[in-house]
């Protein structure tokens, strides 16, 4: 069965290196490190950790690339994600209220077996918002493909070709954090996931975010107080069942229960994973869900092994 | 704890001093160099003054302490002091006046080696318990920094050539496409507040947005700021024309914003009323809104006539000029009231505003301080988005 490994940050202590000697797979290493944008070629310090065998597959120079080169496929992409960010933003104003309703419902005294079933039905709620979300979200994507099939635009089938030869070469592939919207785009953009055959995905942060089945963005701790958790799109899927959160101690309030219990009760079935420094979690590619003894944010709130 | 450790542990140092028998020049020696100055003690805190005078005073802004307050002398000694209460989380700007024959010398406390700059000296400071200075206000190696750049945009509505520094986020990019902020008093902004540094942390740590900077500055400040036509015409026709042509920006009421603080914030609220389709975006740090309710007294002297004039009328006649406000003001300042009283003001014509405010006074570390919230709010950053 082919690994999919998910890793935390990648700080002063990486576990990347003892990752891939684990693996034993001789043969270069391709990385995606497009989520770095401009830093992208700043690669020297993972090619070394790693021992010196990588393969850049340049996404996101790609990317810009072909954005230069097609100016009506750029100039369609950027209506899409003007339509997009107005989606999000709509979104993010109904989570706000439907979150705080949750909140506020679970913090209600009074009888403990009515303020369940309030909640359960206020979660529910949020999660038919985070469904129609994601549906609408894949709706304007597959509009847009269908008008613009990414096949059709030269200079996109080159750097898939090449991206896919690159590939071809490699015995494993890397796939480094940063941001995860400009990572996501450009893994759809050169159809990766198409060309990964069965070969070995390491994969982290924000990595980790675009190769689990959706992508969750999340925020407790940022400069105007914390955010709601938000559904962002469909990762390539390769990890079925698992959400992750990377550098979930700084992130997240993993010290508030209430508050990590509805994150969990949310996304459920998806396991809420914190992946932070040194985490590690490996999942087999034919695995239906999230492997037993891997931590996990529990229905109360609290990290706990996966149930088996 | 016994009864005499607890009373000795509640005892402020200036009072155990004086109970130290045979007291003497050495013992003063002794107790200063084991302590920080101005001492802090919980909300006490205790100045001090170290030689000879007749009088010994602490000046300072703090509105609601008395102005000026005596340092007393400690018997047999050349050691002056002064015990206040200064809340948790309080910042004070002060100095010392001392009186030697008749005549007084304003000094930056000798004893206390923290400072703070502004346009005409500096001031010592006063960090009561709980008061940090922002660490995203410090250099960070991390931090790219972004590009200072000066242009010049000739301005025919204040008829002169206006020099400009212009701030460029690291990583700057011509394909990209960046929202503008006008900061007025950019150079003071510069230089006192650590605007360049804070902008560098802030957009390094993702917590804003990346931003193009047009740090300007007045000729004639307490006219140009004090709601002048020709500066708003310059800022708005002139100012973010020329830039909207020269660099990658939005270009658009969406992209675009104003500051200042002081009559600076006069100044960036005065413009947008006077183009209210142009910005989108208003971060004011303890606006001088003097505004009276009823005849024409509001001791401000001459110069605060033109504001006075401003805010009445806004008042009289509130209106949206922006989409979203961003309000801070020191509760040390006699500005407070008017600043709190102009919340619901723009809250009332549909603005989102968001205000905050500061155990400090009326001072460029006072609006530094609050430069993170303001930004991050105004411009926010891909914080949710990057995961490295």
């Amino acid at each position: 069965m082919t690994a999919v490994i998910l890793l935390g940050p990648q700080g002063p202590r990486p576990n990347l290196p003892q990752t891939l000697a684990a693996l034993d797979i001789a043969g270069p290493i391709a990385t995606v490190t497009a989520g770095w944008e401009e830093r992208e070629t700043d690669d020297l310090e993972l090619d070394q950790d790693v021992g010196g065998q990588t393969i850049n597959l340049g996404l996101f120079r790609r990317w810009v690339e072909v954005l230069d080169l097609d100016p009506p496929f750029h100039e369609a992409i950027r209506q899409r994600d003007s339509v997009l960010r107005e989606m999000r933003e709509t979104y993010n104003l109904r989570l706000d209220y439907a979150m705080q309703a949750v909140y506020a419902v679970q913090s209600r005294p009074g009888s403990r077996s009515v303020r369940e079933a309030e909640l359960s039905d206020a979660i529910e709620a949020v999660r038919m918002l985070d469904t129609h979300h994601f549906t609408a979200t894949r709706a304007v994507y597959d509009d847009f493909y269908d008008r613009w099939p990414p096949h059709e635009r030269p200079a996109v089938e080159a750097h898939r070709s090449d991206v896919a030869a690159l590939i071809e070469r490699a015995a494993t592939v890397a796939i480094a954090g940063g941001h995860v919207g400009v990572l996501q785009a450009c893994l759809h953009m050169f159809n990766v996931a198409a060309v990964l055959g069965d070969r070995a995905v390491v994969a982290w942060s924000a990595g980790a975010m675009a190769i689990s089945p959706k992508i969750v963005l999340f925020h407790d701790r940022a400069p105007q107080g914390a955010g709601h958790a938000e559904v962002f799109d469909a990762g390539i899927g390769l990890c079925p069942g698992i959400l992750p959160f990377p550098d979930a101690r700084r992130r997240l309030r993993l010290d508030d229960p209430a508050r990590m219990a509805v994150l969990a009760r949310r996304f459920a079935p998806l396991a809420c994973v914190p992946l932070d420094e040194g985490g590690r979690v490996v999942v087999g590619r034919a695995a239906a869900s999230c492997p037993p003894g891997v931590p996990v944010i529990d229905k109360h709130g609290r990290v706990t092994g996966a149930a088996a | 704890m016994t009864t005499s450790n607890r009373a000795r542990s509640t005892k402020l140092a200036i009072n155990r001093l004086k109970e130290t028998p045979g007291l003497d020049a050495a013992a003063v020696d002794e107790f200063l160099a084991a302590r920080d100055v101005p001492i802090v003690e919980g909300s006490r805190v205790t100045f001090l003054y170290r030689g000879e005078a007749d009088s010994v005073w602490l000046k300072h802004s703090v509105y609601g302490l008395p102005g000026d307050q005596e340092l007393r002398r400690l018997r047999g000694t050349d050691l002056w002091y002064l015990v206040i209460d200064l809340p948790e989380g309080s910042r004070m700007e002060y100095k010392l006046d001392v009186v030697r024959g008749g005549h007084g010398e304003l000094i930056d406390d000798p004893l206390n080696p923290l400072r703070s700059g502004n346009p005409i000296g500096s001031n010592s400071v006063c960090r009561a318990a709980g008061y940090e200075p922002p660490e995203w206000a410090e250099f960070d190696p991390d931090s790219r920094p972004g590009l200072l750049e000066q242009v010049v945009v000739p301005s025919r509505a204040l008829r002169r050539d206006c020099v400009v520094t212009m701030y460029l986020p690291a990583r700057f990019r011509r394909a990209a496409s960046y929202p503008l902020l006008v900061v007025h008093d950019g150079s003071d902004y510069l230089r006192y507040a650590a605007l360049g540094t804070v902008l560098d942390n802030l957009i390094h740590r993702t917590d804003m947005a990346p931003v193009v900077v047009a740090l300007i500055d007045p000729v004639d400040r307490l006219v140009e700021y004090a709601n002048h036509a020709a500066h708003a015409k310059f800022v708005t026709h002139e100012l973010v024309h020329e830039l909207e042509t020269t660099y990658p920006l939005v270009g658009a009421r969406e992209g675009r914003a104003l500051m200042g603080s002081s009559f600076g914030a006069v100044a960036a609220l005065s413009t947008a009323v006077r183009h209210p389709k142009a910005y989108q975006s208003l971060m004011l740090q303890s606006g001088s809104f003097a505004f009276t309710d009823i005849g024409n007294e509001h001791g401000g002297g001459p110069v605060f006539d033109p504001v006075v004039k401003f805010v009445n009328g806004y008042r009289d006649r509130p209106r949206k000029v922006a989409d979203r406000v961003f309000l801070s003001c020191g509760m040390y300042e006699p500005l407070i009231y008017r600043n709190r009283s102009f919340v619901p003001l723009l809250q009332s014509t549909g603005m989102e505003v968001r205000y905050v405010e500061s155990r400090d006074g009326h001072n460029w570390e006072s609006w530094r301080d609050r430069l993170r919230d303001g930004l991050s709010w105004m411009f926010p950053g891909p914080h949710k988005l990057v995961y490295e």
